[in-house]
């Protein structure tokens, strides 16, 4: 019996199981800073964050609720907004995508899609007003509104790419 | 379509209980991270170091695809330049022989300024950048406008100090890691610059608007005196940036002041100057060195 080939119906590696959703979170939260653009506004919408909601929204169960801290903590450290920003909009961001989850028992396509846009623009809203507390609310909000609506419409490509690398994540030897 | 969750753990003890215990640590680690967010907006510098390190880790890859893409669009610059040659040949044209014509005007006026100022005996303070370098890339996703900096400790580049490109002033430094450094850009909402108007020194203050514009506001809020077209330089005020470093131009008239644009894109500039911050050891220390040169002529 060849003992080192791959076993007909075997499950995916535990390994990648776990590291791929993980490793597609860190690496979209620290690219920004590996491109050479010097943005004079918010250009680019929150990658990072985008990964993260899409994952939780197509595996809700996959993650324990408080993996907002070290995935949030990773993402403060590229983006700019002061360290701890992101460590506890994003955990509350989970533990709202939980209880919708039970509330909302069958959550279609358009669920998923407004559950995702509408916690992006309070995040990035709340995270600007935090990095910001002395200047004019109007004005710093006013800032991230083009990056809301933007990263709102790319909802939807973002959540077929979590679902490809969803479909890598599981793919059978 | 999701497929439905199973939060209840049924009636097992240990599967309620990790469920509990996961959303304790989720709440008190958002609590947590929120007060830490305060905090680190109270105190920027102490958390400044932990995220320059972890910067270290991209700068080698925005090094690599900053110099690919800096080729990449000099193709372009190119190309473009052959389509638009004949315009381009008559517009340069034009603007040499006016330029001729100013030259004679200021080489006379400098040669006027030259005698006067040995006349003072002014001393010509060093003037020369503490290290060169070129911004590598910066923050895009959040509303702080952080740029990093292809200089770190490794070339004396310290928290403080100011950044200026060929036309103007980029912003200062926030912290520096051991071979990058975090450079606050002027555009920052939180970044205030000391101003003068160019053309007669009426003092003002310059604040960043987050989106690439700076907020002209007059000490002397009485009247407006701005006018599209003026001229903004440090005054020095304040002794962090140098004066007479040209950072932004006027655009238009608001209530309160002015909107006015840098003069300096950072993100068109190629290569940045650190300076020494303009605070009073540093001043006399650029001034001593020049009294203490030997005259010519002694044996």
């Amino acid at each position: 019996m060849n003992r080192k080939g791959p076993r007909l119906g075997e499950p995916a590696s535990l390994w990648r199981m776990r590291v791929v959703p993980v490793a597609t979170v860190m690496v979209a939260s620290a690219l920004p800073l590996t491109l050479p653009l010097i943005a004079n506004s918010p250009v680019l919408p929150p990658l990072g964050l985008l990964f993260f909601l899409c994952w939780q929204l197509l595996r809700t169960e996959m993650w324990p609720v408080w993996v907002g801290l070290p995935l949030g903590l990773w993402d403060d450290l590229f983006s700019g907004a002061p360290i701890g920003t992101a460590v506890g909009l994003w955990t509350l961001a989970s533990i709202a995508i939980a209880y919708s989850s039970q509330r909302i028992y069958w959550r279609g396509f358009f669920h998923d899609w407004a559950i995702a846009a509408l916690l992006v623009a309070i995040i990035q809203a709340l995270a600007a007003l935090i990095a910001h507390p002395h200047a004019a609310h109007g004005h710093v909000l006013g800032l991230v509104v083009p990056q809301i609506i933007i990263s709102a419409l790319l909802v939807p490509l973002f959540l077929r790419l979590t679902g490809k690398f969803d479909n890598f994540r599981l793919k059978r030897r | 379509m999701a497929r439905p969750a199973h939060h209840r753990p049924g009636q097992s003890r240990k599967a309620q209980y990790s469920l509990f215990a996961a959303y304790v640590i989720a709440v008190t680690g958002a609590v947590a991270g929120l007060l830490l967010a305060i905090l680190s907006v109270v105190d920027p510098v102490g958390f400044a170091q932990l995220r320059v390190a972890s910067q270290e880790i991209t700068a080698p890859v925005a090094r690599v695809t900053r110099s690919v893409t800096g080729s990449i669009s000099g193709i372009d610059d190119s190309v473009g330049a052959y389509v638009s040659a004949g315009s381009q040949n008559r517009r340069l044209r034009k603007e040499l022989t006016e330029t001729r014509r100013k030259l004679v005007a200021t080489s006379s006026l400098q040669e006027e300024n030259r005698q006067l100022k040995a006349l003072l005996k002014l001393q010509e303070t060093d003037k020369s950048a503490l290290a060169n370098g070129y911004l590598l890339t910066s923050t895009s996703t959040s509303s702080k406008r952080l740029a990093l900096l292809s200089l770190g400790r490794n070339l004396g580049v310290m928290a403080g100090q100011p950044v200026r490109g060929a036309d103007g002033l980029i912003g200062r430094v926030l912290s520096s890691g051991p071979s990058v450094s975090q450079v606050l850009l002027l555009t920052d909402v939180d970044n205030i610059v000391p101003v003068r108007r160019a053309s007669d020194g009426l003092p003002a203050l310059a604040n960043g608007r987050g989106n690439g514009d700076l907020d002209i506001r007059t000490l002397n809020i009485a009247n407006n005196p701005f006018k599209p077209g003026d001229i903004l330089v440090t005054s020095g005020t304040g002794g962090l940036y140098p004066p007479n470093i040209p950072v932004a131009i006027v655009v238009r008239r608001q209530d309160d002041g002015a909107l006015a644009r840098p003069l300096a894109d950072p993100g068109k500039v190629d290569a940045v100057s650190v300076l020494r911050p303009y605070t009073p050891d540093n001043i006399e220390a650029q001034a001593i060195p020049a009294p203490t040169a030997p005259p010519a002529g002694t044996p």
